[in-house]
């Protein structure tokens, strides 16, 4: 149990209702915290892709994988840690006007945390960043001394950092598949 | 054009479905009135609890391989069959239940009898789908037959809304369904894995082999036969793989797990080489993992890979159909024999038949209250061994496993997984409906009896010739055995003031009688097996009677008791 670190799970599904909610509960049972959860359409169409990020032991998530992979509309589900993947969050702070601008040097802070300013209005500015989660904590902590009055992040979303692309081969593997049935 | 409740039933035809197990209710009338058209083609089994209807048709799947078909309505009806749902993803079972779900307007307004089926089987069903236009029907109807019959079987739920039933659709035949994209219940067997698990195999001195309801449910009896015989490896087989080998057979060695066979369990842990086929290393097999089979490697062979390393780390693992692996591997199996680990097994049956077998089954009293192993073995033996044995869950179940003797077969039909109480008597309603020809006999609890003894009406009503056979203890006697030996004695909520269960089954019209003193025993068993109709035994069995040999909960699997007191030690027995 000691070795517990940060996984990111990449599910590629069919679009099927309650998909999310089977998945879910495979981590529930176990009593583990899905961290961030992030689900849209993929470039393929009909086929979704969600991102989980859960932290426990490999041998944990293996078997959540595995688990994930027998339900019947996923197409498949690939385990990673951070060295594996580019992965990226987004964040959005809404930040009094008035209280940002006691901040002297607003531009350089800006421009070294890479983030951008996407409305001001004369009651309050609102800031987006994008990063990994500690860069967009780290904007946080700045920020909160300005008081913060809405923050949100959103899930991680992460592509492989691998040259070969498994699951456009899973998909080539499962159209043969499909072919040798309608052989019979 | 015709409606989505005729849609239904054509489906259901067109996969070769013949009986239906169900009950009627407001969400789900649309089936059942098409249902009255087709009464000639199709045999709607009128259950008393829908409980009773999912577990008679997992006793129809499991003594049949067939799929078994449940009609429920919404809300109430869709919750009484939850409890099979997680028994019979547990157990592998082929089970399509339909619930009737409420008008596509109402759904989400916590309208009448409305219960979010889909969301709440989730966890314990293999797929769970809800159609909302009669046009999806024989889709999805073709598609939950696939994907309940194949792969590692399971429970399929079609949530059918009322406007489904009723709208109209035009019916242009029926698809099955062979492939889904995002599912491959078939998957191909990888060369290389076959070739490590035949060089352990033939290189090990001290194999063994754990046969499991996958052995039965590939259909693979012959080949795990054929493969034992090559190379001469010893079989233990779970409580859900028994019956897939002949009891007699020379290389079976019985059972695993807590209350099994002592050979198979403590030579576990004296085995190099373990093939474990079909199951799924649960903890009232292993006991405690962590010294499960110190000096063996594992070869794991499964359907399902996510059993595949999940509580065992295996050396190899195969993933595939258990059937086509085996045919694999017997051809690269040297021949062998392997006299003195096969006679290992003789010292520990020897002990087991001394101080276990002998007063459990072959008493030297003449009269007084019986022992259930001398009355299963008894009523085994009367059928020729060639009954199917469906159990209710307790001592009466570890009676059955450990006592009934299989000579074919899918022939011990018992809740494993979920282990749920009032199985037994809907699960064999299910049996003898798919297995007219064979003896069905229902050994069951009383307490278990009374989970769903209103299936007698089932009984009474269809004239389904089940052998009604009650252990009774009055007691919930395997948790009294559990108090007596773990929680000293203090019998808290275990005894219980019966009925008189022959008078119950008289008001079903169905004949019975209790058996008070052992010397009545064999001629109420010949009165119960002469007859095609049901009957029932009220059997009156020591209350203090307990399971043994037992692996206690979380002791190593060769850590076992012979009794309250003494624990099995190969040197001073032998
Ligand atoms: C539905 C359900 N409730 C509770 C239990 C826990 N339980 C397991 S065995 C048992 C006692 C069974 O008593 P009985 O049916 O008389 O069988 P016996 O052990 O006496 O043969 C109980 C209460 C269970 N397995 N299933
Ligand atoms: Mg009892």
């Amino acid at each position: 149990m000691n070795n517990e670190q940060l996984f990111t799970i990449s599910v590629f599904t069919e679009n099927q209702v309650g998909l999310l909610s089977r998945i879910s509960t495979i981590f529930t049972r176990r009593g583990l915290n899905i961290e961030s959860i992030t689900a849209s359409s993929s470039s393929m169409p009909g086929i979704h892709k969600i991102t989980l990020t859960c932290r426990s032991t490999r041998a944990a998530m293996e078997k959540v994988v595995a688990q994930i992979e027998k339900c019947v509309e996923v197409l498949r589900a690939f385990l990673y840690t951070d060295d594996e993947i580019v992965h990226q969050e987004i964040a959005l702070y809404k930040v009094p006007t008035d209280r940002l601008l006691d901040l002297k040097n607003l531009e350089e802070v800006i421009r070294i945390h890479n983030a951008r300013i996407l409305e001001i209005t004369r009651e309050y500015t609102v800031i987006e960043k994008a990063g990994h989660s500690d860069e967009t904590e780290a904007l946080y902590n700045l920020l909160k001394r300005y008081d913060i009055r809405q923050f949100v992040r959103s899930g991680r979303i992460a592509v492989t950092k691998s040259p070969t692309e498994h699951f456009t081969y899973f998909l080539e593997e499962q159209e043969k598949r499909r072919n040798k049935t309608e052989d019979l | 054009m015709i409606s989505g409740a005729e849609a239904i039933l054509r489906s259901f035809l067109a996969e070769g479905t013949d009986t239906i197990f169900g009950y009627p209710g407001g969400a789900i009338m649309p089936f059942y009135d098409k249902l009255y058209d087709y009464t000639d083609r199709l045999r709607h089994i009128l259950v008393r609890h829908e409980q009773g209807a999912i577990h008679a048709a997992q006793g129809y799947a499991r003594a049949s391989g067939r799929t078994g078909v449940v009609s429920v309505t919404s809300g109430p009806g869709a919750t009484n069959v939850i409890t099979g749902l997680s028994d019979a993803l547990m157990d592998s079972t082929p089970i399509v239940v339909i619930t009737g779900q409420v008008g596509v307007a109402t759904l989400g307004t916590d309208a009448f009898q409305e219960t979010d089926v889909v969301g709440i089987v989730q966890s314990i069903s293999k797929w769970a789908f809800q159609i909302r236009r009669a046009e999806e029907i024989p889709a999805a109807v073709a598609k939950a037959f696939y994907i309940a019959s194949t792969g590692r079987p399971g429970p399929v739920v079609l949530d059918i809304t009322k406007d489904a039933q009723l709208g109209m659709m035009e019916w242009t035949g029926y698809q099955p369904v062979k492939y889904i994209r995002s599912y491959n219940p078939d998957p191909e067997i990888n060369p290389a894995d076959l070739a490590d698990a035949a060089a352990l195999l033939n290189s090990a001195e001290r194999p063994l082999i754990l046969a499991g309801h996958g052995i039965t449910i590939a259909r693979a009896e012959q080949q795990l036969t054929a493969l034992a015989e090559k190379a001469d490896i010893p079989v233990g087989a779970t409580m859900l793989g028994l019956s897939a080998m002949p009891s007699d057979h020379p290389l079976f060695k019985g059972m695993l797990g807590m209350h099994g066979n002592i050979g198979p369990n403590y030579n576990t842990n004296k085995a190099d080489v373990i093939l474990a086929v079909g199951m799924r290393f649960d903890d009232r097999v292993t006991g405690d993992t962590s010294r499960y089979a110190p000096d063996a490697k594992i070869i794991h062979i499964d359907i399902d890979a996510s059993e595949l390393n999940k509580n065992i780390r295996a050396t190899t693992t195969i993933h595939g159909d258990a059937g086509k692996v085996l045919n694999a591997l017997l051809p690269l199996i040297n021949q062998a024999g392997r006299e003195e680990w096969l006679k290992s097994f003789d010292g520990p049956d020897k002990v087991e038949h001394e101080t276990v077998v002998m007063r459990e089954v072959f008493p030297q009293e003449t009269v007084g209250v019986m022992r259930m192993g001398e009355v299963t073995r008894r009523i085994s033996e009367a059928t020729g061994n060639e009954a199917i044995c469906v159990t209710d869950v307790g001592q009466n179940q570890m009676m059955g496993a450990r006592y009934f003797k299989f000579t074919k077969p899918r022939s011990l039909i018992t809740s494993g997984g979920l282990g749920t109480m009032g199985f037994c008597l809907p699960a064999a309603i299910g049996a003898k409906l798919a297995c007219p020809g064979r003896n069905v006999i229902a050994l069951m609890g009383d307490g278990g009896f009374q989970m769903t003894m209103q299936e007698l009406g089932t009984i009474m009503e269809n004239g389904i010739g089940v052998k009604i056979v009650i252990m009774n203890n009055n007691f919930l006697g395997n948790v009294r055995q559990w108090q007596e030996l773990f929680f000293n004695s203090r019998f808290s909520a275990t005894p219980m003031l019966n009925p008189d269960f022959v008078a119950i089954a008289a008001a079903y019209g169905i004949d019975g009688e209790s058996v008070m003193s052992r010397d009545e025993l064999d001629g109420a068993i010949g009165r119960m097996l002469a007859t095609d109709r049901p009957y029932l035994l009220n059997v009156n069995i020591e209350s203090t009677d307990m399971v043994f040999p037992m692996v206690a909960p979380g002791a190593a699997i060769d850590d076992i008791m012979l009794n309250v007191s003494t624990k099995y030690k190969p040197e001073t027995h032998e």
